[in-house]
């Protein structure tokens, strides 16, 4: 099994996770959706009532084929066209990192969201660590690119995460880390690959 | 003959004699609606695809007639087998809107009354009217629930209505290049051109067909002024640029560009074919389509007993129905938590490019058929 490979599957293990913090018939919006898997997951699991967003081509031609409810558009322009408290959950799978508008993209989910969900790739965990130790950009199987061909723009650790979520009034719900799929018990930061967070605003 | 046609096809006309009441409060004793209708109707009568037409187009959706192999039918691209809309797989309809002038009873057909063609009698018609006498040639076929609905422009105003008025009547509705409604602007180009015919000394206050004449040279201006806002100015300035039809200028008032050159023939061509008193009605019919009108303006209300699937596609180079009116009609759709996907297509052509080749724009298509047919 290749590097690339081996990322789509444990790209995947945060499926499990998310749908397990779904509550059923909820309504759903997953940011930046890709093929729409997760939704068609959510949909067969929670009967979750999803939409996805997308700006490219292929990824809503893919939620179409998948019989999955897509909108194109870009997620850097907000999400002006979806009202405050409209949908039960946002979700931003393994797309955070790829952001550029991280605070906006994070505060928009709280608006348009009764609660968030996010996931992404611990830039923390100890081979990532090791090999900028070694003085390489590091390669893993959920960060397989090369430092110039790289989507990612913002990559950070569970520490940062949570640290963020302080200083923006976020309460986190629920949190689990993930290696490989396994769940971490201790040092999460440490050996967590994945990183999965429910959280809503403090009130 | 292009292998995924479907063919040589054949216009048939429907007469009714059931009354239809107008939302003007003018009624229609009896009325013809001429179609086309190609594919199969399966035996559940479950795979029927309504197309349609918008302002200058009508019931000839694809294949040819042999007696005029030339004519072919306006969504060809989109229709056949093993297109988009595969009529291998769906039995799509295609029809000839009343008012119209290609066969379906209009201003140009006899008032049995009067036995003089109606003309400025004709009822001012209206997407909702249309809608209805959609429905009751459905009844005449069979078809209690059509598969899909689907149209570019004010056609996919006809398609939007569907999902507002015959909820139960349709399971699919596929909305391109659409606007819920005109803005300022789309009305004031219908009226230049409505202004331009009605001007014309031969327009007769509607009643030109008894005095033999047409009025041809409003007809032309019309089409000239619509021509121009179906393209962009990316789309006219890659095709025409300011080419000359000649070496140098003339420093005269008749043709010197060759886009001056295009508008004329666009315009002539459609002056002997097209009847005016129909591109009145339909530009009417344009600007008064507005679902939300009776809900406070309310677009989302307007939805609110729509129980189809939505399929909306815009194109980023459209300036008459831009991205931002399609995204009206999506944010209503979530609203009312209906089933809908969002395709903004990259496309240079403007306003026809729902009518053009676009790999992007037809692979959606059929994606989304696809998933019509293993829902059937």
């Amino acid at each position: 099994m290749t590097g690339q490979e081996e990322g789509v599957l444990s790209g995947r293990s945060d499926f499990q996770a998310i749908a397990s913090w779904i509550r059923p018939d909820s309504t759903v919006l997953d940011l930046g959706c890709g093929d729409g898997l997760l939704l068609k997951y959510l949909e067969q699991t929670r009967n979750a009532r999803g939409y996805g967003i997308d700006i490219a081509d292929a990824n809503v031609l893919a939620c179409v084929k998948n019989g999955v409810n897509v909108i194109q558009s870009d997620l850097e322009r907000g999400l002006a066209g979806f009202d405050a408290g409209s949908f039960d959950c946002v979700i931003l799978s393994q797309t955070l990192q790829a952001v550029r508008r991280t605070e906006e993209i994070l505060l928009e989910m709280l608006r348009v969201g009764r609660e968030a969900i996010v996931s992404f790739p611990n830039f923390g965990r100890w081979d990532l660590r090791l090999q900028i130790a070694l003085g390489r950009m590091p390669i893993s199987p959920e960060l397989p690119y090369e430092w110039y061909n790289t989507p990612n723009v913002h990559l950070f650790t569970i520490a940062d995460f949570e640290s963020f979520c302080e200083e923006h009034h976020i309460r986190v719900i629920e949190r689990v880390a993930l290696n490989r799929g396994r769940p971490v018990r201790t040092f999460a930061n440490f050996f967590g690959s994945l990183a999965v967070y429910r959280f809503e605003k403090r009130h | 003959m292009e292998p995924r046609s479907v063919g040589a096809v054949r216009a048939q006309t429907l007469h009714f004699f059931e009354p239809l009441a107008f939302r003007s409060g003018t009624v229609l004793d009896s009325y013809d609606l001429v179609y086309e209708t190609y594919g199969t109707l399966n035996a559940a009568k479950s795979n029927a695809v309504l197309a349609c037409h918008a302002l200058n187009a009508a019931h000839h959706v694809a294949g040819y007639y042999t007696e005029a192999p030339d004519n072919i039918g306006w969504w060809d691209n989109m229709i056949g087998p093993g297109k988009p809309v595969d009529t291998e797989k769906f039995f799509v309809v295609g029809v000839n809107n009343v008012g119209g002038c290609f066969g379906s009873t209009g201003p140009k057909s006899v008032n049995p009354k009067s036995g003089k063609p109606y003309g400025s009698s004709f009822p001012v018609v209206t997407v909702e009217d249309w809608v209805d006498a959609q429905a009751r040639l459905a009844d005449r076929l069979g078809i209690a629930s059509f598969a899909a609905v689907m149209g570019g422009s004010l056609g996919a105003m006809q398609a939007l209505q569907w999902t507002i008025g015959y909820p139960d009547r349709i399971r699919n509705a596929i909305v391109v290049a659409a606007a819920p409604k005109l803005s300022a602007q789309n009305i004031a180009f219908n009226e230049v051109a409505r202004q331009a015919i009605t001007t014309d000394p031969d327009f007769h206050g509607g009643d030109y067909y008894e005095h033999g004449v047409v009025p041809r040279r409003g007809l032309r201006l019309a089409r000239m002024i619509g021509h121009i806002t179906y393209l962009s100015d990316d789309a006219m300035m890659e095709k025409f640029g300011r080419a000359l039809r000649s070496d140098s200028i003339q420093f005269h008032f008749d043709v010197d560009f060759e886009i001056e050159s295009y508008l004329r023939h666009q315009g002539d061509k459609f002056s002997e074919y097209f009847d005016a008193n129909t591109y009145l009605l339909i530009t009417r019919a344009l600007d008064y389509f507005d679902p939300a009108a009776a809900h406070d303006n309310d677009l989302s209300r307007a939805f609110a007993a729509a129980r189809a699937r939505f399929l909306v596609v815009s194109f980023t180079s459209d300036w008459r129905f831009a991205p931002p009116r399609a995204r009206e009609i999506v944010k209503a759709l979530l609203d009312n938590r209906c089933d809908v996907s969002y395709a903004e297509i990259d496309a240079p052509h403007g306003h026809d490019a729902f009518l053009l080749d676009d790999a992007r724009y037809h692979a959606l298509v059929r994606a989304y058929f696809d998933g019509i047919f293993e829902r059937l």
